[in-house]
């Protein structure tokens, strides 16, 4: 299940050594083999089957308060020691242009960690063939319906097997796998003059080919095709405003726009300044303890402990064991996510509320050959304490629009000012569904969004949905996060037409 | 055991990617086997807040092995470049290409290829050291230092690589390439100014890293303390980033098959696509060139289709959609290949020509997060971002708040008042090679107004 690089713990040595040998006061290591398969179809043709193999060293160095990072797919000690002096070159190189040495937290040693995700058959193992007659069965179960008349559909598989090592005297070994079924079902009416799709139905997990068996694609497809073909008839929406009840499968993207991005640390600090933007909830000092992100009934905590949460796992790629934590706490700003470099500059807010300086264990590289920094954990809203169901919020609501499944998503860059649209829409009249609506996306002011909850599903409605491929970082790097949330009531939200001729 | 390396080695020349395509042929036992085989160095420098936060360098290789029976194919690919590991990926993929079903579009490999070759590599880029790119940010860092009322945060990076593509009915193409790509944006220091600048270009030696770096302050500055304007349609003067960022995703959805079975933009009412048909403003004109000067790209696609000038819009008119080998085939059309460089001719005017000529409009530095709202339209969402100001009577008079958008590159495009010079763009979403004019257009739509800055 481990590995198989030969000489792995070696190499890792060979390359602390030299960093050391090199002037480094600290030196981490990742030696790593990623495998992705992916498989792609349309309709009752294989358009592709994709198998790819990465493995190399990656080693980062502190210099003088300053970090350099070297990596190459050369795997052999000469190569390991080389990759290791060119990152102490670059950080002492790099020395010139820094201000203010790195603070480099202390995290207990973690002399033999082993950790496995929660998968229980490695896609791997499963013939090509099998995958690809399961797509292909699915497309034809959708094209079942009256109006579809395209289907693609495919499987994502990642597998990170992941070696780090440190100064610290850390070695830990890790394995994980990703899946993502996908499907998009094109719906286009008998004169060309609209189509409608109906995409993104099963949220990726980190689980294994028996969560793609559990998605019954095939089984569902008929009902997905139906979706989308309902869309061709179905009511263009008033532009106006409603109560929105939103899906945990539409509300998971929501909450990582404009919860899970503007409460990493670095993004908040302007470490993110030249790419994926900075935060409104800036600075800390104004913002913790102060900022009232929602109502009271709002909990969202990180983590990377969900069984199956993509970004799951044992320890993270400082070595430190990350916990739980409340991002928000009541409906009070209260942490954000944090790494062994972040976590002392927030010292003052720990101190004040008698916490340990310590970091969220939020340290990600997607690969090898990429450095680590600072990624979002699993960042989940929690269920209520009263257990309603969807059906009972739908009950509650006088008019408003119920919106199941992600759609079109942008939001600025410190996070304020956003737009969702979905991919089913229904129209809520007296507590109870009226129609299907087309063309809804909700534009929002994060705040003002968060503390127009007024109601929330409970322990039983919750669900885990995902992102499999979120971007951040220069050279920019992709990492895999899941978010869980009940569904959820928002009054008074502002809802836009997006249809238009041409 | 894998083979030694080292990063000088890194780069393969044509004769060295052209022995380890021919070894993949030898092995194969395909009907058919596709290689694709590139190697790179990058080199980098990231800051922020006034300071250097990560430089890092990285060598790396991809070999790719399709292999196919009849119609059946599949891709296996590794980094590892040693005799046994093409051994295996060749016996991998042949594996999975046996078990993987027909694919019925699967079309015969091209044969040898005549290609015009293109110069898009440059020591001065590749040679680039650690060294160098730490004193490129120092400028940039003590300026900001030095003004004491702005932060810098930025990236610099240097690629050089190779790439080669053989298969075994004797087509074999190599390219290889360097680039440099700087952006840096400049925040003041009380979080109501933003400036974004960049450059990019294959050669070092035509980085201005000092003119970036005077360009986003000044920027910054000017952004400070911004107000509100109602959102609503306005005349805008977008600089050629902005331009690029809405008008490269015409290309994502240029596909001729899309188009003709009747989902795309392209499509004509009644069935077919609008191939022939004026849809945007006769001053507009979209190609792509390989050898063109500002993009220099590479001569051929991924299954080694020679890439030449291709014009896809001409004088407004639709000229051409892009045909893969099976679409055309079964059309009875050229296929197209797929193109590596994107450009819309421009004008004579600065962005500062465009300004005094202007009335009353609104001059966006650039767009940012992008997303597809109405694929029958090409209609997609974003916001403004790193420099909006109102511009009355020729001037700049007051910098805006950021606004959200909701607009199409085909609206844009039929609303031109006037065009401005064309660049090489450095911070497009999509990355490429794309060249773009600043355009000022009518009656852009903003629908709301954001709080960042």
């Amino acid at each position: 299940m481990f590995a198989d690089i030969p000489g792995v713990k070696e190499l890792m040595n060979t390359a602390l050594n030299a960093a050391k040998m090199a002037g480094a006061s600290y030196a981490d290591v990742r030696c790593s083999r990623q495998r992705q398969n992916f498989v792609f179809t349309r309709e009752q043709q294989i358009q592709q089957v994709v198998d790819t193999d990465t493995v190399g060293i990656g080693v980062r160095a502190l210099v003088d308060g300053t970090w350099g990072f070297a990596a190459t797919r050369v795997l052999t000690n000469d190569g390991a020691a080389a990759a290791a002096r060119e990152a102490v070159a670059i950080a002492k190189a790099s020395r010139i242009a820094r201000a203010r040495p790195v603070e480099w937290l202390p995290s207990p040693v973690v002399a033999d960690g082993k950790w496995k995700g929660a998968y229980v058959q490695d896609p791997f193992d499963v013939p090509v063939e099998q995958k690809a007659d399961l797509l292909l069965k699915a497309n034809a179960a959708a094209m079942t319906t009256k109006n579809v008349k395209f289907v693609s559909s495919g499987f994502f598989f990642v597998k990170d097997e992941r070696n780090y090592a440190n100064t610290d005297g850390s070695f830990i070994q890790q394995d994980t796998v990703r899946s993502w079924p996908t499907m998009q079902i094109t719906a286009v009416s008998t004169d060309f003059s609209d189509f409608q799709t109906r995409s993104n139905m099963i949220q990726p997990m980190a689980r294994g080919w028996e969560y793609v068996l559990a998605s019954d694609l095939v089984g569902n497809a008929p009902k997905w095709g139906e979706e989308a073909a309902a869309k061709l008839t179905a009511k263009p929406v008033d532009v106006g405003r409603y109560d929105l009840v939103l899906d945990p499968a539409n509300l998971w993207l929501t909450i990582h726009e404009s919860i899970g991005h503007p409460t990493e640390l670095d993004r908040a600090m302007g470490y993110e300044a030249n790419y994926a933007g900075t935060s409104f909830i800036a600075p800390p000092e104004k913002m913790l303890g102060t900022l009232k992100y929602g109502p009271s009934i709002m909990n969202v905590q990180g983590d990377r402990t969900q069984e199956g949460g993509l970004s799951t796992i044992g320890w993270d790629d400082d070595g430190v064991k990350p916990d739980e934590f409340l991002i928000v706490k009541n409906g009070m700003f209260n942490d954000y996510q944090t790494t062994r470099e972040q976590a002392p500059w927030l010292r003052w807010w720990y101190d004040k509320n008698g916490r340990p300086v310590r970091s969220h264990g939020c340290s990600y590289a997607q690969g090898w050959d990429n450095v680590q920094f600072q990624r979002m954990p699993n960042v989940s809203l929690l269920p209520g304490e009263q257990d309603h169901s969807l059906n009972d919020l739908v009950a509650a609501t006088d008019r408003g629009i119920l919106i199941q499944g992600d759609g079109s998503f942008s939001i600025d860059q410190q996070r304020y000012n956003a737009q969702f649209g979905g991919q089913t829409f229904h129209e809520i009249k007296g507590g109870k569904i009226a129609g299907v609506l087309k063309d809804v996306a909700y534009q929002i002011r994060t705040p003002d969004f968060w503390n127009s909850m007024d109601m929330i599903g409970g322990k039983s409605s919750y669900v885990l949905g995902g992102s499999f491929f979120d971007g951040k970082g220069q050279p920019a790097q992709v990492n895999a996060v899941s978010h869980g949330s009940p569904p959820a009531r928002f009054k008074n939200v502002n809802v836009i037409n997006t249809g238009r001729k041409a | 055991m894998r083979e030694h390396g080292s990063a000088n080695g890194a780069l393969l020349t044509r004769e060295q990617a052209q022995a380890i395509v021919e070894k993949a042929v030898k092995w194969s036992k395909a009907d058919a086997v596709d290689v694709q085989l590139n190697t790179y160095t990058q080199g980098n420098i990231r800051f922020a807040d006034n300071q250097v936060s990560t430089a890092g360098a990285t060598t790396d290789a991809q070999l790719g092995i399709q292999s196919a029976f009849g119609p059946k194919h599949a891709v296996v690919t590794t980094n590892d470049l040693s005799d046994e590991a093409i051994k295996r990926a060749v016996e991998q993929s042949e594996r999975l290409a046996r078990l993987a079903p027909d694919d019925p579009e699967s079309m015969p490999q091209l044969g040898a290829q005549q290609y015009a070759p293109v110069s898009s590599y440059f020591d001065s880029s590749a040679a680039l050291t650690a060294d160098d790119r730490a004193k490129a940010a120092l400028i940039a860092l003590e300026m900001a230092r030095q003004a004491g009322d702005v932060k810098a945060a930025g990236y610099l990076v240097n690629t050089a690589g190779t790439l080669a593509i053989g298969n075994s009915t004797g087509m074999f193409a190599y390219h290889r390439s360097t680039n440099v790509n700087y952006t840096l944006t400049a925040r003041t220091a009380d979080g109501t100014g933003s400036g974004w600048a960049a450059a990019d270009h294959a050669d070092w030696a035509q980085i201005d890293a000092r003119g970036v770096a005077e360009t986003a302050i000044a920027k910054a500055r000017l952004s400070q303390k911004p107000v509100a304007l109602e959102p609503g349609r306005y005349t805008v003067i977008l600089e050629p980033q902005a331009v690029g960022d809405l008008v490269q995703l015409i290309a994502n959805y240029a596909d001729a098959r899309s188009a003709d079975e009747g989902r795309s933009p392209f499509v004509k009412q009644g069935g077919g696509n609008k191939v022939g048909e004026k849809i945007v403003d006769e001053r507009v004109t979209i190609f792509s060139d390989p050898s063109d000067p500002q993009l220099l790209g590479r001569p051929w696609d991924f299954e080694g289709m020679p890439l030449d000038r291709q014009v896809w819009i001409e004088k407004g008119v639709l000229k051409q959609l892009i045909y893969s080998r099976f679409w055309a085939k079964k059309q009875n059309k050229t296929a197209t290949g797929g193109p590596s460089t994107f450009k819309m001719a421009g004008g004579t005017q600065s962005v500062e020509d465009l300004i005094k000529g202007t009335t009353r409009g609104i001059l966006v530095t650039r767009l940012w997060y992008l997303r597809e709202v109405d694929p029958r339209t090409i209609l997609y969402t974003g916001l403004t971002r790193d420099g909006t100001f109102l511009v009355e009577n020729g001037k700049i008079t007051k910098s805006l708040r950021n606004f959200r958008f909701n607009e199409s590159p085909l609206f844009l495009l039929n609303n031109i008042e006037a065009l401005g010079r064309a660049e090489r763009l450095a911070g497009t979403e999509q990355g490429g090679n794309v060249v773009m004019p600043s355009i000022k257009a009518r009656d852009f739509n903003f629908t709301s107004l954001s709080e960042a800055v």
